[in-house]
Formats: C-alpha cells, structure tokens, sequence
C-alpha cells in the first residue's frame, strides 16, 4: 500500500479503481502557410465551433451544477471573443505566415504565462482557463475529439489536472472521486466538485503506472491510498457506511420533532466546549444546548476571565442558538482540569478535592464575576445555569443568596437580564440520595453519569488498570438515576443527563422508560437518539 | 469624457465572473470605455485585459466613458460596480 498526501478540496470517501486521465500530448507542429487568409478562415471557424461547444457545456452546467458554477463557459466564450486574443492569433498568422494550430497555442500559452505570473491565486487558476479555451480550437482544429469517456464501471479520475471542460463533460454518475497533481483550491474543478459533492484532492504525486489500481481516496485527511490492504478497504468502507448513515439521519430527520410513540416530548439538547461549537449543534438539529461547559474560558489563558469577555462568549452562542435554550455549567475547574492561576495546592487526590461549586463559594468574587456574565447574556436569548458537583441542600442554598446579590446588583445599574432557570448537576451519590430534599430548591436536574459512575463504583476514571470492572451500564448507576427522576419529578422538577450515558444507545429506551424529560449529547449523536426516541412507545 | 474613481469592496476582486458581466456592460456601449489600475488603462471591453489588471479588494480603480453615450455609460457602469464589486 502507498499512502499519497495532497489537499482535500471536498471531504468525503471513495474507494475504487483508478483511471488516469492522460491529455494525449498535445503536440502542435509549426509550419509554413501559403494562403494566410484562407487560414485565418480555418481559424475562425474552429472558433466558432468551440464558442458552439461552451455553449452546450455552459447548458450542460447550468443543469447539473447550477449558474453561478456554469458562468464559467460564458467568461470561455469571452476570452475566445476577446480582440486581443484573437488578433494575437490572426497578426501571427499574417505576420508570421505560421498554420492556425501553432499561433493558437502561442497565443494561449502567452496569455496564460501572464495570468500564471501574477500574484494572486485566483488569477493564476485563470492560467488554465486560456489554457483550456486554446486546447480546445486546437483540438478543433486538428480534428480531434475532446471529452474524456469513462468506461461503464466507477472509477476515481487521476490527472495531472482537469480544466473545467473537461470536469463538467464527465459523466458523473461514473466519477467517484478526482485526484489531480496539479490545480488549486479555488480551481473550478475543486468548486464544482464540492457543488456536485464529489470527494476531490490536488497536489496529490502519483504514478502514472497507477492505472487501474485499487485507491481510496480519503477527503476528511487528504490521503490518497494506493493498493491498500484489505483491512484498510474495511475500515474506509464501514467509515463510508457511516457517513450514508449521517446522511441518511439527516434526511430523514432533520426537523423533526423529538416525541415517543405514545406523544412523551424529550428535550433532545448537545453539550458544547465553546462557542465554535454552536456550528455543530445547529447543523445536526438540536433543539438546544444542555451542557455549555464553560472551562474553555478558563482554560488556555494565563489569567482569570474578564466579566466582559464571558459575557460575549455567552451572547454569541444564545444569539446563535435563536431562542433555543442554552444550559451554561459554571466553573468546573479542579480534579482533571487544573489551571495554573488558580494557584490550587497540589491534591493527592483532586476528583475529590478542591473543584468546581466548591472553589467557586470559598472564592465567591470568581464566581460573581461568571453569574454576571451570564445573566447579562440572558438579555439575549434563553438562557438556564447549573452547577456542578453538588452534595447538599446547604450548597445551593447559598448559592441562591450569590445569586441573589448578583441580581440586586444588576438592578441598582440598570443593567436588564431575562428568567434563568436554576439547575444543578447530580453527580455525587449524595446528591441523589437527598435529591428529594435537592428538588424542592432548584428547576432541574442534569445527571453527570461520568463523576456519578466513578464516585458511586469508587472506581478512578483515570485508572486504565480499573478499565474492566467498569461498567458503565452498572445496576447501582441505573438505580440512581430513576431515584433522581421519581424525586425530581415529585417535586416538578425536570431531569436530564448530560454525561455519555446519555449518549449510550444501548439505553436510550431504558431512560426514556424511567421517565428522562432531557438528554443532552455530543451533536453527532443527536439525530441517532432523535431515530430512537421517535421509534420508542414508552407505555409498553 | 466621464468618469468615476472606486475602490474595490469584494473579497475576490475582480475575478473571472465579474469581469465577464463587466466586458458584457461595456460592449453595450458605443462609447470607448477603459478600467485603469495604477497607471496601466485596459479596453474594458476586452475580458483578457480586465482580468490582466489583477484588480484585488482595496483596489482602486478610475473607470471612463468616452463617446456618444458616456453620461448612460458611467452611470450604469458605477451602479455595477457598487452592485457587484
């Protein structure tokens, strides 16, 4: 096997057979003409049967890829138009007494050396375009016929480079892929090929002796794979079938609402880690966020947070989100994340140390700063808080009173703020055993499976010797959870999981019985679990 | 003899598709009708000059119209620019 890198143009996978697109050299002889008149005359009417040509390509195009794409073959037409072009053309073959072929390609090559030379990508591209246009009336010309045909069997098209032309005539129900060696990003061939989506890499230096191998073209990655092995071809085939999943998962689903069989609607929300995020959250559908970490903010900088700067975090992501409620978890620093400007003692044992609502009600100012930020942006859209690694109804009891300062404060300047609903994360066994009591004080509840598993088996997540004898699907773990939902649920509190249970397939249907009113996942995840929850009659 | 200074707001600049819908305009006209850029003046109604100028975002540009019609020509040729580039 070799593996080629070059520059994906569209992602995607491919797999199949090469076949490579050789030009056939094109080989234009200089030769003395007699009759430069009757010459010119041969000249224009090659010209006129390319103009002819584009004409139907630019309709062709125009069909498939649509007419900002299909503008091309008119701009082709132009340049075949253009005085210049065309004078350079018939004053070489008056002047010079030289046959229509070679003034042709003199002229394209002149043209096409002045737009490669300048410095700019865009127009270099334009290089093959005059190119291109004089190929074809050569082409004309020596009574040649152009168009590369494929064979009935789908192929991966390798060349040194594909001018428009030539992508567009391509029969596109048999190209699985294009790989050129030369050819850049903003080349006509990569545009239609992300229009047409057809997985598409440039810069790639294969061998011609490549012809008829077995490939896989990788778009994600930028590797082109040749002669791989058969494992290989499995892998990139099951990558492949996901991929038709997604597709498939978005088709059918995007847009559709999150309601069981039996009429039970469940808030189908995706966590995020920062504000780029939100693309994915969007792009796959979710009705909102149910985790927004917001350690991003603390993380990667060498100094606490301005309230300014969360505040506009927090804004673009609930603006972005369009109404779509937006659950930010405060500060959840310490154990696993550790920030050196926290200036935190070093722990023997940090998952049950220092961390998270802990640090932030012993060092209330780091705290107010963040409960600003974020009730400020509530102005903006819906917005919901939680707090993380809770243990008693004391905890959130005070953290009632911060917040309540917070907003005596905002009010004395003036400064307006929406309704945030208050929530917290169960994610120590003591607080799903006083979750009857915890219910009474806050809106919802936000199961955190990964800490709960690991306080509740006492197994460290960071222990790979423990790997087996954890099992996530553990029946203490599951008991907890529907003791979380009967209690919040007594006192109309609603409860969700936010941690990789909740994406846990396997168990959809389980929660989903135990009466879950949220689940907040990964944004891939959340079309596979919309296809569940709308399969799922809870009643039986 | 009219004419116009604008300075160039889309990101790609004058590329090919732009320019194509440039030359087009222009050739409507019977007036001569030139783009110039830092000293160099093209024919805009010749596509491979326009494009050879190399007109980028930020560039400034001087159109003129020169003939019977160049009061329509340098209004319609300034509303295209402002609509397109």
């Amino acid at each position: 096997m070799e593996a080629l890198n070059g520059k994906s143009v569209f992602g995607g996978i491919a797999i199949g057979k090469i076949r490579i697109l050789s030009k056939g050299d094109r080989i234009v002889k200089r030769e003395k003409i007699a009759d430069t008149a009757a010459e010119i005359s041969r000249f224009e009417a090659a010209s006129e049967i390319a103009k002819q040509q584009l004409g139907a390509l630019y309709e062709k195009a125009l069909r498939e890829v649509g007419e900002v794409n299909a503008m091309i073959f008119e701009v082709h037409q132009m340049m075949l138009e253009d005085p210049d072009y065309v004078e350079a053309i018939t004053h070489m073959i008056a002047g010079q007494s030289v046959n229509a072929e070679f003034a042709v390609a003199s002229a394209g090559d002149n043209f096409s050396e002045m737009f490669a030379a300048m410095d700019d990508d865009y127009m270099k591209a334009r290089a093959a375009d005059v190119k291109d246009i004089s190929n074809r009336v050569v082409a004309i010309l020596q009574g040649r016929h152009d168009g590369s045909v494929l064979g009935e069997e789908q192929v991966i098209v390798v060349a040194d480079d594909l001018a428009p032309s030539e992508t567009v005539q391509l029969d596109k129900s048999k190209v699985l892929a294009f790989v050129t060696r030369h050819g850049s990003t903003n080349s006509h061939t990569a545009i239609l090929a992300r229009t047409m989506n057809i997985p598409a890499m440039i810069g790639v230096n294969y061998a011609d002796d490549m012809d008829g191998k077995l490939a896989i073209v990788d778009g994600y990655n930028g590797i082109f794979y040749v002669d791989p092995e058969l494992q290989v071809v499995h892998d990139f085939e099951a990558k492949q079938q996901e991929e038709a999943d997604k597709i498939r998962l978005l088709q059918e689903l995007k847009g559709k609402e999150d309601v069981t069989i039996d009429g039970k609607h469940i808030h189908l929300y995706a966590n995020i880690g920062n504000v780029a995020d939100v693309a994915a959250v969007l792009q796959n559908d979710a009705t909102g966020i149910g985790l927004f970490r917001s350690e991003f903010l603390y993380l990667g900088t060498d100094t606490y947070p301005t309230e300014e700067e969360q505040f506009l975090a927090y804004k673009t992501v609930v603006q972005n989100m369009a109404g779509k409620k937006v659950i930010i978890r405060t500060l959840d620093i310490g154990a696993d994340k550790q920030v050196d400007y926290f200036e935190l003692p070093k722990e023997d044992n940090p998952a049950m140390g220092y961390r998270a609502i802990r640090i932030c009600l012993k060092q209330p100012e780091i705290f107010k700063t963040q409960l600003r930020a974020i009730y400020r942006a509530s102005y903006y859209g819906n917005i919901a808080v939680m707090y993380p690694m809770i243990i008693s109804v004391d905890e959130v009891c005070r953290i009632k009173q911060i917040v309540e300062e917070v907003k005596t404060e905002l009010d004395e300047q003036g400064i307006k703020y929406g309704d945030v609903e208050q929530g917290i994360m169960i994610e120590t066994p003591a607080a799903v055993m006083i979750s009857d009591l915890l219910a009474k004080e806050v809106d919802f509840f936000s199961i955190g499976t990964n800490d709960l598993t690991q306080y509740t088996l006492a197994i460290d997540r960071q222990n790979s010797r423990l790997d087996d004898i954890y099992d996530a699907h553990h029946e203490a773990v599951l008991r907890m959870i529907r003791m979380v939902i009967e209690n919040g649920h007594k006192e109309n509190c609603w409860v969700g999981i936010c941690g990789e249970l909740g994406a846990d397939l396997a168990l959809t249907e389980t929660f989903l019985k135990m009466g879950i009113d949220e689940l907040s996942v990964s944004p891939g995840y959340v079309l596979r679990l919309r296809e569940i929850i709308r399969n799922t009659d809870i009643s039986k | 003899m009219k004419e116009f200074i604008y300075t160039i707001k889309d990101a790609q600049g004058i590329h090919a598709r732009p320019a194509g819908m440039l030359v087009k305009l222009a050739a409507g006209f019977e007036s001569k009708v030139t783009i110039e850029k830092d000293g160099r003046e093209v024919d805009a109604k010749r596509i491979m000059g326009v494009m050879s100028l190399g007109v980028k975002q930020g560039s400034v540009v001087t159109m003129k119209a020169d003939g019977a019609d160049e009061d329509t020509a340098i209004v319609q040729l300034e509303e295209f620019m402002n609509n397109n580039l």
